[in-house]
């Protein structure tokens, strides 16, 4: 396989740790007329930027001809009182779709089945960089309180000037203007009857504040959990087009291999089998799923195999020898932290850790595989995919086909999971592709194969650790290297005098992007096992040790929230028990896991039995979706921290199926205890990732309390505990 | 070649290889497209449909060797309008997330309270053991499944 350098991502693959600039927002599509987007009805848009635009149109008074570039969000209550909202977030099991539409009914003041969300869809929603890094909470739902908060405003205006009466009279609840002093009022649907009134907004509108919120901050059921449970709801791959036809593309080998020549006479042969070739991409079209996978076996392919450099055997020393070259200036500096002298640190220190952490490339493999239906309509593209991006994929696919981003429309329909492994739209173009070959619309399914061996991995790492305690039993100096995983939760929130922290990109065989908590995962994890390596040295007990160095007294408090709830410190009363502790801060969420586990030394089976994940980001806005989120990070979690690896050499993974590559089930199933810290004080925080970060160090550190022995590579035990 | 099938109380001839699996049948040939594909070797359950009462894997199972049993599919749970127990209690428990295996977790769930309508926590465990959640939801399966049996999920 070819290398590749993590300086320069490949093609369609988006900046890798993510970027976190607040996303440029613009009304993609072009710029058309205010009123008609808005179709009657009264429409609240959101601008994001220049607050100078903000203002009012409607009633043919005010003329505001076009769309401005920048609304990030808006609303539209129908004539017939339908409310609707439009977002480019998208929803891939995070349960945004309900948590956003809650915010929208606590400001709106109407019931949350009377809102539906239109969302990620390029055409019809305003543009959005993407669903990734944890922000649609503490971006997109404040963005939507305000105009919902707007618009109920102006609802309470109209009611006001409809009857001569003072605004101040009038309440809104439950879609209906009321005033309080005669009782007459007025539903929101009658309001909006004949009108097509548009507002701007920009401006810092008071929200209702989290601790007087009372739709929001509460639970709500998924709201459109009934078509999930009768499989109504369409994914991308129940899509249906009248005269689809089903797509297959033809892989290499291995990495890198190109296509020389192809002999397609038997696939051609094949009844209504076209066959693609362009350039190294090959693949076929057929009627049936089942003809198209006949045609694809029939293919003769030529390749021409590229040599591997490494192997997940001995891929940690090839990162470690391929570190890029340090680089100066400012880009330098975001991936370098010092503060003090490690030299006076490590002189001052009378005792000394030096250890190096690994974590293994892991595959998200979500359920759902990628998948996309691709449909060309007089030099029009129209895809459904399952993609965290619908903007960055249709420019993808306007930049790939040469056509303008206008004449490409991507929909992403709720989805069967990304965790961050759906940056990239990789088999929408495949799909256009073979259906501009076929003058018909194809639908094309990875198969699970396919997943695990051509979408992207979480990136391999190497994490050294070199540390001094002081005779105060206080650390005295903190040196941190980071190769190629990721420079996320990268500095520690422990208070240390004298530190150095380095993030180093290298050269890397497999290709890699954004996982659930990017490399704040490996970084918890090697930093959290040297803590409590640090604590065992001093003697200490480990979250005392912590606490020591702790001066975040939100993180100190979820540590003491989680060990209240565990039992924090417990005593062993069975052979083979341990007990782990660990936490941190991401993405302005807080984190404490404690974890019990049981090793059986005969057989080398390593259970973990009880986890309770206390966590805190902000305002909760749906305290049940929370939980969910916070417990599944916990499951998926386990697989990382024990026994999921991706297994590669030659340019080839071996294990690319679930039966050879494990991932949680049910019997992996600890008893899992959420804590959930509500601060109505702070703005909501997102919540998919940050979860997850503190699971692989505490089982870690459990597995070294009940056996002595240290596990410093996730997985940890993907044969059990050798011994 | 045309082969018949009785699928949720409905008769149907497909035009296709009896090699071709039920999975392709059911959501290419059929539209059923509840049943999920999540890995085409019987690991992930996504794919669960009933036949002839019985959980089984509409991926790894061969059309033509269905014959005349009747097959039932997440579509075909409900009755009148009305949801089946056990998709009602997957609603209650909020037991999904990305909720792609739902339908492979509900179709699997009906089989096991048909066969022991009072299944422990651990007999829960054992027989969803072939159903994988990626998002990891599986104490709210576990609670949707215990609230399916406790509302008479088996009959």
């Amino acid at each position: 396989m070819s290398a590749r350098t993590s300086e320069k991502p490949a093609a369609l693959e988006p900046e890798r740790y993510e970027a976190f600039e607040p996303p440029a927002y613009h009304f993609d599509v072009e710029r058309r007329d205010f009123l008609k987007v808005l179709g009657g009805g009264i429409g609240v848009f959101l601008l994001v930027g220049n607050p100078a635009l903000a203002q009012e149109s409607g009633r043919g008074q005010l003329r505001m001809p076009a769309l401005p570039q920048n609304v990030g969000a808006w609303l539209r209550i129908a004539p017939d009182g339908k409310v609707t909202v439009f977002t480019g977030k998208v929803e891939v099991g995070q349960n945004v779709r309900t948590s956003l539409a809650q915010q929208v009914s606590e400001e709106l003041h109407v019931a949350l089945d009377s809102i539906s969300m239109v969302m990620g869809d390029t055409e019809r929603t305003p543009y959005d960089m993407g669903t990734f890094g944890s922000l649609t909470t503490p971006t997109m739902g404040p963005q939507l309180r305000k105009i919902a908060s707007v618009a109920r405003d102006m609802l309470i205006d109209m009611a006001a000037r409809k009857w001569q009466v003072d605004r101040g009279r009038l309440v809104a609840a439950n879609g209906t203007i009321t005033d309080k002093e005669t009782g007459r009022s007025i539903p929101y649907a009658a309001l909006a009857q004949g009108e097509t009134l548009a507002k701007t907004v920009a401006a810092e509108d008071p929200l209702t504040p989290p601790s007087e919120w009372k739709v929001a901050g509460k639970p709500a059921p998924k709201v459109n959990a009934v078509d999930f449970v009768t499989g109504r709801h369409q994914y991308t791959p129940d899509v249906r087009l009248p005269g689809m036809m089903y797509g297959k593309v033809l892989r290499p080998p291995s990495y890198g291999a190109t296509l020389g020549a192809l002999d397609d006479t038997q696939a051609k042969a094949i009844h209504g089998a076209i066959v693609v070739r362009d350039g190294n991409f090959a693949g076929v079209v057929a009627p049936t799923p089942e003809a198209a996978e006949r045609a694809l076996g029939a293919l003769r392919p030529q390749w021409n195999a590229a040599p591997a450099e490494t192997s997940s055997e001995g891929v940690y020393d090839y990162i470690r020898k391929n570190a890029v070259e340090a680089e100066s200036g400012e880009r330098g500096n975001r991936l370098r932290h010092a503060a003090g002298s490690i030299e006076a640190g490590m002189a001052a220190a009378h005792q000394r850790l030096e250890q190096t952490y690994t974590v293994a490339y892991i595959a998200h493999a979500p359920l759902e595989p990628r998948a996309a239906v691709a449909q060309w309509e007089n030099g029009k593209l129209t895809v459904w995919t399952g993609t965290q991006r619908p903007f960055a994929v249709r420019d993808d696919l306007a930049s790939l086909f040469k056509v303008d981003a206008g004449s490409v429309h991507v929909v992403m329909p709720d989805t069967g999971a990304a965790y961050g492994g759906k940056h990239t739209g990789d088999a929408a173009p495949e799909a256009a592709r073979l259906a501009r070959a076929a003058g018909k619309p194809v639908k094309l399914v990875w198969t699970r194969e396919e997943e695990f061996t051509w979408a992207y991995f979480r990136p391999v790492g190497v994490m050294e650790v070199r540390a001094g305690l002081g005779a105060d039993r206080r650390i005295t100096a903190w040196e941190y290297h980071n190769y190629n995983s990721g420079p996320s939760a990268i500095a520690t929130p422990y208070d240390i005098p004298n530190q150095l922290v380095q993030f180093h990109p290298t050269k890397y065989p497999l290709r890699q992007g954004s996982y659930r908590a990017l490399a704040a995962t490996a970084n918890h994890f090697a930093r959290e096992s040297a803590m409590d390596e640090l604590a065992r040295m001093a003697g200490a007990e480990p979250l005392a040790f912590r606490l020591k160095h702790l001066s975040d007294p939100r993180l100190a408090a979820v540590f003491q929230a989680a060990a209240k709830k565990f039992g924090w410190p417990r005593r062993k009363i069975a052979p083979g028990q341990g007990f782990g502790i660990a936490g941190g801060i991401e993405k302005n969420g807080r984190i404490a896991t404690c974890a019990e586990v049981s090793v059986d030394r005969k057989s080398g089976s390593v259970r973990v039995v009880h986890v309770v994940a206390a966590f805190e980001c902000g305002a909760i806005v749906n305290p049940d979706g929370l939980n969910n989120q916070v417990s599944g990070a916990q499951v998926m979690g386990l697989g990382g921290a024990l026994f999921e690896a991706i297994e590669f050499a030659d340019g080839k993974i071996s294990n690319a199926a679930f039966s050879r590559y494990r991932v949680p089930r049910f019997r992996d199933l600890p008893a899992i205890d959420v804590v959930l810290v509500d601060r109505t004080d702070q703005p909501p925080a997102g919540a998919g990732e940050t979860p997850i970060v503190g699971l692989a160090p505490a089982v870690g550190n459990a597995i070294f309390d009940a056996t002595g022995v240290r596990l410093r590579s996730m997985p940890m035990a993907p044969h059990g505990l050798k011994t | 070649m045309a082969i018949e099938l009785s699928v949720n109380g409905r008769s149907y001839s497909v035009d296709t290889d009896p090699q071709t699996s039920l999975l392709v049948v059911l959501r290419d040939h059929l539209g059923l497209t509840g049943s999920k594909y999540g890995c085409g070797e019987g690991q992930c359950g996504a794919c669960t449909v009933l036949v002839g009462g019985s959980a089984r894997r509409s991926c790894i199972t061969e059309v033509g060797r269905v014959g005349s049993k009747p097959v039932t599919t997440i579509e075909g749970l409900e009755r009148n309008g009305q949801l089946h127990p056990v998709q009602k209690a997957f609603i209650e428990a909020g037991a999904f997330q990305c909720a792609y295996c739902t339908a492979g977790m509900i179709v699997t769930t009906v089989a096991l309270l048909r066969a022991n309508p009072h299944p422990t926590d651990r007999e829960i465990a054992q027989f969803l053991e072939g159903n994988i959640c990626r998002c990891g939801t599986y104490p709210r399966i576990q609670q949707a499944v215990r609230l399916a049996a406790a509302a008479g999920g088996g009959r």
